[in-house]
């Protein structure tokens, strides 16, 4: 009774709803809490999972398929050369606070992104950018020094929404953008909580009042709350053994789709042993990767062989390129010269899934003569600074987020110590390259020298564990973009 | 009395400021960069360097410590590193949930164990001192944060009594922010309370045993009359010391609690800021715990000389 009494405390404050019509509130979950609100100063994901079409927009917007669709940009024409992107922009656009979108704050929010003050996370989407005109407050012309065959999705970032020069200084506390839901208020610790925007330039296509963001870290809470229904949806709950518990519940939907984060364990390929192809190979044949998705993370997870996400078009699936194969990884230790067996240690980071992949690949490599000694590290800060900075560790495993980075592996001085200047040379030309066909195949082929070369061990992709009342219509299944895009969200009655 | 009191308040002085010395050095070797956590692994080196000058990472750390204490000594807490936003509005906020729950626990621990304690030492080895034995050595054994696990397993998921965490704001109204309060207070408060329950039933037990007790008795004074006349204010005064040295239990079981039962207190903030490396606000949350605890050990100093008359002329 008390409960029904707080949620209706809760309702009424937005607005009153009749009992009978379809409900248009909508309080999401998230395990951890946006430092700001503002994507263009910061990286972590959580500032995305509440601001991304929600409440800012982009010149383009990436969709739930990972596609590129127009958003504040209504069409574009990249010039034969690839060097001059122009852009026709929605008109009638109104920022929150009432000021009217146009050219000259799409010039001003990228300059300002590619300043050299700017701390923008992302500063390499507007590298290649060269000058950019307003010839009137509906066109931009966007010139580049180089071909970028990624600029459009990139633009459809959280790093390339627009921000206005009235409000862009104050956004991480008071965010104002161009979205479907404005900011209205946020209880720091607890939630954030966004209104519709009644001036929206779509506003039909929106069926929801209001949305609540409520941050619990705690798996059980999270849990917790999903049932005594407190929170309608958790689209990335923490907790994997406690998701399959919701798939026999049927008022509640269970989804289990992808994230953009590759888990590998990198390994120190400018140390011995690990400057040697062989013991890498031996060391991924040493993996069963299937039973470690089942041990580390329930079975959720699909078992991966190279870096790219399969959310992404251009993705291939390479787990047959180095398979589980205990006798074979034997084998090359012993060509290795590592006959008489090899001990390594592993730097491993306190969030679940990495301690307990880490256990379990202990056991796999010992199988193989391996003797693995894990050594737990505290993630972000000390990871950042031990392993990520200095470099100094054998093995490590952690889960890379970002969409569309398999140029980690071609990056000097990142913290696998990897070089190979055929897959350098790869990536850079797929990056370059506009022509879509061409650019996927070039794409493949990273991912295949990296299968067969393993600079870390790939094992799974993160997956997205989504539960949310089945009453809840439209939010996504995988996450090609860290989000949570609830533009389409509605409830059915 | 006074001069007791300025003694006492000097010594605290500068217990804080050997405290504040020490934080900054701890933090200062804690491994960490804030700027790296803030923009990730993604960053480029040169936007990482434009956000410690913003930040002023980059300055030296004696310069760092001395304009900490002079804005502390103004009043400015700083501003968040990862909030962006003034210290002492993130910690307001969050001393509206800390505080309440903190004194609610004690209230429940109080309430709880003086009782308790008194009832099991009136009569020794009855059905109640046994009961009473048992109660607190559960107590003792089970953490503060299983207890509040149990708690929203029972109370909220199986019989929906109690919101499953988060709190509602005191804007809500006091009704649902204190039912937002109560089980994670009593989580925070029955291990206490199992300590101060057996604290109180041997001090009761020693006074009992005492020859003006006897005295007492032997004057014809009733049991009940001497129990609450003679025993249980001098019982009281062990039994303040242990109070007093469980508020800092209080603080820092708010960390535990406050993140099983998602309340956005003092304690969660502690434990974000550090994740984050948001130096700003763990240092001054720090000192504010510390500050806390010295300032209630200065009370109960001074709440002993009003119980015990004889300490009031010894400075």
């Amino acid at each position: 009774m008390t409960k029904r009494f707080l949620t209706a405390a809760l309702l009424l404050s937005v607005s009153v709803i009749p009992a009978y019509a379809a409900k248009t509130s909508l309080v999401v979950g998230m395990p951890i809490e946006p430092p700001g609100l503002d994507p263009t100063i910061a990286a972590p994901v959580a500032i995305r999972e509440v601001t991304w079409v929600n409440l800012y927009e982009g010149l383009v917007r990436i969709d739930r398929n990972g596609k590129v669709q127009p958003l504040l940009a209504k069409s574009w024409e990249v010039s034969p050369d690839g060097l001059t992107y122009t852009f026709r922009l929605q008109e009638g656009v109104k920022f929150h606070d009432g000021s009217a979108f146009d050219s000259a704050d799409v010039k001003f929010a990228f300059d300002r992104a590619r300043d050299p003050k700017s701390t923008n996370a992302q500063k390499q989407i507007f590298a290649p950018i060269d000058t950019i005109e307003t010839p009137d407050p509906a066109t931009v012309v966007i010139k580049l020094k180089e071909t970028s065959g990624n600029f459009l999705t990139y633009l459809g970032w959280g790093d390339a929404v627009i921000v206005a020069p009235e409000s862009a200084a104050t956004n991480a506390a008071n965010p104002v953008g161009t979205g479907p839901f404005k900011f209205k208020s946020w209880t720091r610790g607890d939630r954030v909580e966004l209104v519709r925007n009644a001036d929206y330039w779509q506003k039909d296509k929106i069926k929801l009042d209001s949305v609540t963001f409520r941050f619990i870290s705690d798996a059980q809470a999270q849990v917790a709350a999903l049932k005594a229904g407190d929170v309608d949806a958790f689209p990335n709950l923490g907790a994997p053994e406690l998701f399959a518990e919701f798939k026999k519940d049927s008022r509640f939907k269970a989804v289990a789709g992808n994230t953009e984060g590759e888990i590998v364990a990198g390994m120190n390929n400018a140390k011995k042993p690990f400057d040697d192809v062989r013991v890498r190979r031996a060391l991924m044949h040493a993996i069963d990767r299937k039973a470690l998705v089942e041990g580390a993370y329930s079975g959720f997870g699909q078992p991966i062989g190279s870096f790219f996400s399969p959310n992404h078009p251009a993705f291939v699936d390479m787990t047959g390129v180095i398979p589980y194969d205990v006798e074979k990884a034997k084998a090359l230790l012993k060509e290795a010269g590592y006959g008489n067996g090899l001990s390594i240690t592993i730097k491993s980071p306190q969030m679940a899934y990495a301690s307990r992949s880490a256990e379990l690949l202990s056991a796999m490599m010992a199988e193989a003569g391996v003797e693995l000694k894990i050594i737990p590290t505290e993630f972000p800060a000390k990871w950042i600074e031990e392993v990520f900075k200095a470099k100094d560790y054998d093995m490590t495993i952690v889960a890379h987020t970002e969409p569309l980075d398999i140029d980690i592996f071609a990056r000097d001085n990142y913290y696998f110590n990897y070089k190979n200047d055929k897959f350098k040379a790869v990536v850079a030309e797929a990056a370059k390259t506009t022509d879509e066909k061409a650019r996927f195949a070039k794409y493949a082929e990273a991912q295949k020298i990296l299968a067969e070369d393993v600079p870390a061990l790939f094992l799974f992709q993160l997956p997205k564990l989504g539960v949310w009342n089945a009453k809840v219509q439209g939010l996504w299944e995988n996450s090609p973009i860290p989000s949570n895009d609830v533009t389409e969200v509605s409830w059915s009655e | 009395m006074l001069r007791l009191i300025l003694s006492r308040l000097i010594s605290l002085a500068v217990t804080l400021l050997f405290v504040s010395l020490a934080i900054f050095l701890i933090l200062e070797v804690l491994p960490g960069d804030p700027a790296a956590i803030m923009l990730g692994t993604a960053a480029r080196e040169d936007t990482l360097a434009a956000l410690r000058q913003e930040l002023g990472l980059d300055q030296p750390a004696l310069l760092r410590y001395l304009h900490w204490i002079g804005g502390l000594l103004h009043g400015d807490l700083g501003t968040s590193i990862t909030y962006k936003m003034p210290v002492s509005t993130l910690v307001a906020e969050r001393m509206n949930v800390t505080l309440p729950l903190s004194l609610l626990a004690i209230l429940i621990s109080t309430a709880l164990a003086l009782p308790l304690g008194v009832a099991a030492a009136a009569r020794r080895d009855g059905p109640v001192d046994r009961a009473v034995l048992v109660f607190s050595q559960l107590g003792v054994a089970v953490p503060n944060f299983w207890i509040g696990l149990l708690f929203i397993l029972f109370f909220s998921t199986w019989l929906g009594w109690f919101p499953a965490g988060g709190f509602p704001g005191w804007s809500a109204g006091i009704a649902p922010a204190l039912q937002a309060l109560l089980l994670p207070a009593v989580a925070l408060a029955l291990p206490q309370a199992a300590v101060l329950t057996r604290v109180t039933r041997s001090a009761t037990l020693e006074v009992i045993g005492a020859d003006f007790v006897r005295t007492a008795r032997a004057k014809g004074v009733n049991k009940a009359a001497t129990l609450r006349r003679h025993v249980v204010p001098n019982a009281l005064i062990p039994v303040t010391t242990i109070l007093g040295l469980q508020l800092s239990f209080f603080f820092g079981g708010a960390i535990l609690v406050e993140n099983v039962f998602n309340l956005p207190g003092l304690g969660r903030l502690a434990y974000q800021a550090l994740n984050q490396r948001d130096l700003v606000v763990i240092k001054d949350i720090v000192l504010i715990f510390s500050g806390l605890v010295i300032v209630v050990n200065f009370l109960v100093d001074i709440g002993y000389a009003i119980l015990d008359p004889r300490l009031r002329n010894r400075a």
